[in-house]
């Protein structure tokens, strides 16, 4: 699952809006000044990466506070998905 | 200065395509919801969605008629129809001159342009139908309500995403209230249930995955709907004169815009433009029993339609019957406010408010009177419905029992 972490750390990285901030597992994803529109945007760019569906609803709080637990939930998201394609 | 008064409603909706099943439905509590059959299976990941049932075409049309109207100009006419009815007008060569036609809408014919673009590009269709764009455009609506009638005033289409019917209506009122003309048929109209609006929807996330619960916790978000909704709409003298059926007065219309976000809601905004209605209706916060709520069910609108409730109604608000109509026939984007405001003429003619369904409990950022679950019978003098769209484009509608 080393390709979901890169994965994520890219696409994260070419939308956080911080320049100064280093991306690591710990980092919070509410410190990278991203907008809800960042977010969708990342969001589909996962999608499309990894050919899955992120059961994203910007109603409900988000599932994953820090690039470690999205990295998690993806690769999460990735297992169950990979069966039904 | 003329009076204005509301003197026919016609509604096509997912609850039923008359104004008799539409009203029981709301009453009842009952929902238009369930999953989209008028998109492809398989592509779409919407659950529910609230699709105008049993409308078929020929049974309102014939068959060189159906061939230029597309469904949201069908649901516009259907709904105009009657509405014309129930007001018993006819039109006199004099009167169809001081008649408007404005009709909202958001999407327009986006099921013509969808369909033609869906047989270019996966069909190599080399050429379209002679009627792609009459049929598409969003002024379409409006030119066949004039053209049924022979209503040869002001008549065009105003489109303000989820606003479009409120604006339409409240026009309408201004331009009679103004001198300007003497009737209108004003509403909005939509058939946004298609492959490329749901999927435009999708994109932004905000779609319930099981039903719409304005104003509840645990919300999760909105239902997409579909229909129309026309009112007659008449100077108080004329109607009169004619001895036509009074079903209650506009009073008031307050609009603005946000200035802020394309998409977030911004409850200053949504405040101006409920007062910016009781000013023009020169009615006090506590003469309001009802507001037909814009409600959408997506955590932010509900919250901040709330806070602004609440700042404008200050003491009053405790009084204050507040629900939303989309728990039962989802948002139907520039016919809602129109769908929305013909339920609150019904709340004050029959002097019951309609529910907000799907209630589960309280929200501490949504503490008002939601009427949940169940209608309920009150006295209703005057009631709001308000519009607030995307684009931070807000419009209110105030409304007044009719007493002479």
């Amino acid at each position: 699952m080393a390709d979901v972490a890169t994965g994520v750390l890219e696409i994260v990285g070419a939308r956080m809006r911080t320049a100064d901030c280093k991306l690591g597992f710990a980092t919070p994803l509410d410190s990278l000044g991203l907008s809800s529109l960042d977010i969708l945007e990342i969001i589909l760019d996962l999608e499309q990466r990894f050919d899955i569906e992120i059961p994203y609803n910007v109603n409900t709080k988000l599932e994953f506070d820090t690039i470690g637990a999205l990295v998690h939930a993806i690769e999460r998201i990735v297992a169950e998905q990979a069966g039904s394609k | 200065m003329n009076r204005v008064v509301v003197t026919g409603l016609g509604v096509v909706s997912p609850l039923g395509s008359s104004l008799a099943e539409y009203w029981a439905a709301l009453v009842g509590g009952r929902s238009g919801f369930g999953p989209p059959t008028l998109v492809p299976a398989g592509r779409v990941n919407t659950k529910v969605v609230a699709q105008v049932k049993d409308f078929v075409a020929s049974d309102h049309f014939d068959e060189r008629q159906i061939l230029l109207l597309d469904r949201v100009a069908q649901f516009a006419v259907v709904a105009a129809r009657q509405a014309h009815n129930q007001s018993g007008l006819s039109f006199s060569e004099e009167l169809s001159e001081q008649t408007a036609v404005v009709v909202g809408t958001a999407v327009g014919g986006q099921n013509t342009a969808e369909e033609s673009l869906r047989r270019f590009y996966t069909e190599g269709a080399a050429r379209f139908h002679p009627m792609t764009i009459p049929k598409a455009m969003s002024s379409a609506p409006p030119s066949h309500i004039s053209m049924l009638f022979g209503i040869r005033g002001p008549t065009f289409a105003i489109s303000s995403a989820c606003a479009s019917a409120t604006h339409a209506i409240g026009y309408a009122f201004q331009l009679i209230r103004c001198g300007a003309i003497t009737c209108a048929m004003a509403g909005g109209t939509d058939a946004c249930i298609t492959p490329g609006t749901l999927k435009g929807w999708e994109a932004l996330r905000i779609f319930a995955p099981d039903t719409c619960r304005p104003f509840s916790r645990d919300r999760k978000g909105m239902v997409l709907g579909e229909g129309a909704a026309i009112l007659v709409l008449e100077a108080l003298n004329h109607a009169l004169a004619r001895g036509a059926e009074i079903l209650t007065e506009i009073v008031g219309f307050g609009m603005g815009a946000d200035a802020a976000d394309l998409t977030t809601p911004d409850p200053g905004g949504m405040e101006r433009a409920i007062n910016g209605a009781l000013a023009s209706a020169t009615l006090a916060p506590d003469m309001i029993d009802y507001v037909n709520a814009h409600g959408t069910g997506t955590a932010i609108n509900d919250k901040l339609e709330t806070a602004a409730l609440r700042a404008v109604f200050g003491t009053s608000a405790g009084t204050l019957a507040v629900s939303s109509t989309k728990s039962m026939v989802g948002h139907a984007l520039g016919a809602s406010g129109a769908l929305e405001l013909v339920a609150a003429v019904m709340a004050i003619r029959d002097q019951v408010v309609p529910p907000t369904m799907n209630y589960l409990g309280p929200d501490p950022a949504c503490d008002l009177d939601y009427v949940p679950n169940e209608a309920r019978r009150r006295p209703v003098r005057a009631a709001l419905s308000n519009s607030f769209a995307f684009g931070g484009l807000n419009a209110v509608i105030a409304i007044r029992q009719f007493a002479g």
